[in-house]
């Protein structure tokens, strides 16, 4: 049984803590169930399930720590997993970062599980991908995809008193479509907690149409162009500047919050008054876990979480910079609170849809994907990429035709600084993000990829 | 939530090595337990036996059993201290079976008689499950069994026999050096890796193979509070089949470059290149931008082997060609009809491009691959012309071919083995020609070090490379450093650009140590090999921007 209760870790957890013989003792207990399946050419591929149940115990000594991970899980393999990680511990450098476990803390409740997703059998995979493949064959296109779903949980808990549980269910969808003379493309990914939310058939025609309305691209010269790109497309760039929004990389001047003269950005205005970029834990829509630092998606982890309370924190207000992430460390050491980093993040839109977006454009050009997003200065964000799968001309309001791929050099603090307009945000890789029309997006060169 | 442990890197400023997160399989553990042996051989062949049996008593056609314990040990420091040490055991079995004319697989940590046997009614279960999907039938590739054979990567220094210590005082001097030297911070690794893997097969193959890795990395960055900026220099090592014997620094694997650079072949000196790359990254804090345009690109093997992994590498990747990656790595523009030409360009007469999995030292060297293979040579394009992929064993009669060019390969017991890049290698010059020899004959050139940012299409056609180490040429001569300089090319055009190759004397291995691929996602580790090579007028844009 990969998927225990709050009841069962927990009694996992205590025992292990009984053990423990160094200053502090903290555990991490995670299972879960994953499968998944793919296919490509209109055919199954592979297709798996896992399951996994693994506990990892972290134990220090002043300001040694060591950790060491088991997955069996009887009095005595427990027991000689907490021995290890004390052995491991005395044998380990001091880490003069080290900073103490938290006690207690307030999680906030958090709706990430659902019934539905964690019913999903081998037939239920199956079905899905018969949903998607056999509306492609049947318009002579090739499809290939890919789903995963998972259930499972997170449990810690240490010797000062802290405990939290979270169980949570996803399920990730992509699909890719091919015209057979190789001419089109189109493309679809959805993530969902809740299976129920997922329509597979409609994401797939979202492809479908892509792929069949994206042949014979003509070509365009490079250069600057208004965008609008869908949320497909925003999400990859945001994400990555949520990813370094770190405050210790931002004090040691080398960011690109960092400013001249030393200090940061924090409080500077650097984007377009209407960016405000927010993260909540308890949003419905992108549920995120109640525990952070460590095991965040934007931070150095691996031994799960630091136990911190994940809360509502508001990073960009009306495009000024209003919060960075912080390790324990750092924090302790400027004197500030610890905000580990988000989940997920929320940047606000309006209600616009993509379709009034590009009612409202004269002249433009539809991204609906970004692909293969490097970064090339650290300093000033500045990232490089393609589009991908269905890139359209815009004029007069209505796509006129499909163009060639375009390969971009663009920062998103140069981008959010041209934002024209936000439409209604959609989930995208656990955030909500809205389709962003900007102006002035960077082209640099075309590429003949379909 | 996901199946395997992912360390997040991103906030360690550690982009300069080219990682999003590295993976992590198994069980974290203490050094010493790394040191214990496996099970032994006899067993392991009991227990393929025991799986083989199985497998036929429930109809598969086929089976290859993978009985694997992966090693990692991956070292984090930071200027003054030890971030992580991480020891992580992952041990296992893998069952891959073809019943029905359908591939089913299974893997279980439950490595004994009963675990084994019933994984492998699952794997048959699987196969049979998905039967009524499949189109066509799995057809192989014939593979003669090889019988009891071992195979073991010719190290000198187990790594994971050196004391944790030790390498801690090494990148502890690696730091100390580098801050001595202008860095305002340094983050420094040894990542290492042992592969103890038995492979058992139905072909009558029981191959027993003992493979090592290791990579030393760091990335100084160079601070200029005053005026805002800090530049980076990653190190300049390249990831290798070796043991810990590659950190001697013998000064016989050295080559002298212009300026003060130097090469390292199959012995690297992290200390020495600490040393420079503090001041390289100083260096660059004041150094001048680039003006765009047309250059002829002198290309070092340490930075030209991410441009072949990207341009060639992946592009040849049978798989890919045929759409099976069409969903996340994508297609290929090197479809089946430009081989079947037998004329298709790829790039300039001089363009040799060789894949093996058996040049000495490299991350690609194996006796056998993960579906019972040898390892051997062959060409992917000889004289400028496109004529071979990258194949395994259910692969290779769609280019009609008899026997699989042994590139199956799965990064961990539990996962099901596919197609992996073998090392991709560009061919040395006939010519004598050295670097210097090179870099007189170009009037407006850049001569580029070490693999920086890199992007390309996902047919392969259209990419941007940036550096770690950028110098002017003009008139046959260096005159300085450059900043802000990617290029940007298509694939044909820029192997058509192709003009010189420095000989063997010059030929070294860049390395991937975390190479993406396959959803869900795995990792390998790939070698390629090249001399410093040169490219007639090649885009190059200008990065700089401000915020």
């Amino acid at each position: 049984m990969a998927v225990l209760s709050k009841e069962e870790a927990k009694q996992i957890i205590d025992k292990v803590l009984a053990f423990s013989k160094a200053d502090e003792t903290s555990a991490n207990l995670n299972g879960s169930r994953t499968g998944n399946i793919r296919y490509a050419r209109n055919s199954v591929s592979t297709s798996g399930e896992t399951t996994n149940l693994s506990l990892s115990v972290t134990s220090v000594f002043g300001k040694k720590s060591g950790t060491a991970t088991i997955n069996e899980f009887d009095d005595k393999s427990l027991e000689k997993t907490v021995r290890r990680a004390e052995e491991i511990a005395h044998l380990a450098p001091d880490n003069p970062e080290y900073v103490g476990m938290l006690g207690p803390q307030n999680y906030l409740d958090i709706k990430s599980f659902a019934a539905s997703t964690d019913a999903i059998n081998p037939d239920f995979r199956a079905e899905a991908a018969f949903k998607s493949i056999d509306p492609c064959a049947k318009k002579d296109l090739t499809a290939a995809g890919y789903w995963e779903d998972s259930t499972g949980f997170a449990a810690l808990g240490n010797t000062k008193g802290l405990f939290g549980y979270n169980a949570a269910t996803s399920v990730d969808f992509s699909i890719t479509v091919r015209t057979n003379d190789g001419l089109g493309s189109g493309y679809a990914v959805r993530d969902v907690n809740d299976v129920s939310k997922l329509d597979v058939a409609l994401a797939t025609e979202v492809a479908i149409q892509k792929a069949q309305a994206s042949s014979k691209a003509k070509a365009l010269e490079p250069g600057k162009y208004t965008v609008i790109l869908e949320p497909t497309a925003a999400v990859d760039l945001l994400q990555n500047m949520m990813g370094s929004m770190d405050a210790r990389n931002a004090d040691e001047g080398r960011s690109f919050l960092g400013k001249k003269g030393g200090g940061t950005r924090l409080g500077e205005k650097l984007f377009d008054e209407r960016v405000n970029i927010y993260s909540d834990p308890q949003n419905l829509e992108i549920p995120g876990s109640p525990f952070g630092g460590g095991g965040g998606r934007f931070a150095f982890g691996g031994g799960g979480s630091d136990g911190r309370a994940q809360e509502k924190v508001v990073w960009v207000e009306n495009g000024v910079v209003k919060n960075m992430y912080y390790s324990r460390y750092w924090a302790e050491k400027k004197g500030v609170k610890a905000i580990p980093p988000p989940s997920g993040f929320i940047f606000a839109g309006g209600n616009e849809s993509l379709a009034d977006l590009i009612k409202g454009t004269e002249k433009g050009i539809l991204v609906t994907r970004l692909w293969y997003i490097r970064a090339v200065d650290p300093q000033t964000l500045l990232y490089t990429g393609l589009t991908r799968d269905g890139t359209f001309y815009i004029e007069n309001g209505v796509i006129k035709y499909p163009v060639k791929n375009f390969r971009f050099n663009e920062s998103p603090v140069i981008m959010l600084n041209n934002l024209e307009a936000a439409g209604k945000p959609m989930r995208q890789g656990g955030n909500l993000v809205p389709p962003l029309k900007i102006r002035d997006f960077t082209f640099t060169s075309l590429s003949d990829a379909v | 939530m996901k199946r395997r442990d992912f360390m997040q890197m991103t906030g360690m400023g550690m982009g300069a090595l080219m990682l999003p997160s590295v993976p992590i399989f198994g069980n974290t553990v203490s050094s010493e337990h790394l040191l214990e042996p496996g099970i032994d051989v006899a067993l392991k062949k009991r227990y393929a036996d025991i799986a083989l049996n199985a497998t036929k008593s429930k109809g598969a056609t086929y089976t290859d059993v993978r009985i694997g314990r992966y090693l990692q040990q991956f070292v984090f420091t930071r200027e003054k201290q030890v971030q992580n040490i991480v020891n992580a055991e992952s041990f296992g079995v893998g069952i891959r079976v073809i019943a029905n004319g359908t591939w089913g697989f299974s893997a279980t940590s439950d490595v004994t008689s009963e675990g084994i046997a019933k994984c492998a009614e699952t794997a048959v279960a699987i196969a049979k499950a998905n039967s009524k999907f499949q189109k066509d039938p799995v057809v192989l590739a014939p593979q003669k069994g090889v019988g009891d054979v071992t195979w073991k990567t010719p190290i000198k220094k187990n790594t994971f026999e050196i004391p944790t210590a030790e390498k801690i005082d090494l990148l502890m001097k690696v730091n100390g050096k580098a801050m001595e030297n202008g860095a305002g911070f340094v983050t420094s690794n040894i990542f290492s890796v042992n592969e103890q893997k038995y492979f058992a097969s139905s072909d009558g193959s029981y191959i027993d193979q003992d493979i090592h890795r290791i990579w030393p990395t760091f990335t100084v960055t160079a601070i200029d509070k005053a005026a805002g900026k800090f530049k980076t220099r990653g190190a300049l090592s390249s990831p290798m089949g070796m043991g810990y014997e590659y950190l001697d620094g013998l000064a016989s694997e050295k080559i002298a470059g212009p300026n003060g650079t130097v090469g390292y072949r199959s012995s690297y000196d992290m200390v020495e290149d600490a040393i420079l790359a503090a001041k390289q990254a100083k260096e660059k804090l004041t150094t001048k931008t680039v003006l765009p345009g047309k250059y002829d690109l002198v290309l070092d093997p340490n930075h030209l082997g991410l441009t072949i992994h990207e341009s060639v590498g992946h592009p040849t990747e049978l798989d890919r060609v045929l759409g099976y990656e069409a969903n996340y790595a994508g297609t290929s523009f090197a479809t089946l009809d430009k081989w079947e030409s037998k004329k298709f360009n790829y790039g300039s007469k001089l363009v040799n491009i060789v894949a093996d999995r058996i040049q000495p030292h490299t991350l690609g060297a194996v006796g056998f691959d993960d579906e019972g293979v040898p390892a051997k040579e062959w060409d992917i394009i000889k004289d400028g012309i496109l004529v071979n992929y990258q194949a395994i064993r259910d692969q290779v009669k769609i280019i009609g071919g008899k026997e699989s060019n042994g590139c199956c390969y799965a990064d961990n017991w539990d996962s099901v083995q596919f197609q992996r890049m073998p090392n991709i290698s560009l061919r040395p010059g006939t010519e004598k020609r050295s670097v210097l020899d090179m870099i007189k004959g170009v009037e407006k050139g850049i001569y580029i070090i070490g693999a920086g940012s890199y992007s390309i299409d996902q047919q392969r056609y259209n990419f941007q490379f940036g550096g770690q180490v950028f110098y002017e040429i003009k008139k046959g001569e260096i005159v300085g450093m450059l900043d802000d300089v990617a290029y940007q090319s298509n694939t044909q055009e820029f192997w058509n650009s192709c003009s010189q190759i420095c000989d063997k004397d010059d030929y070294r291995t860049f390395g991937s140590f975390f190479d993406g691929k396959g959803q869900p996602s795995q990792i390998s580790a790939v070698a390629h090999g090249s001399a410093t090579t040169r490219f007639d007028g090649v885009n190059v844009i200008n990065t700089g921007r401000k915020i």
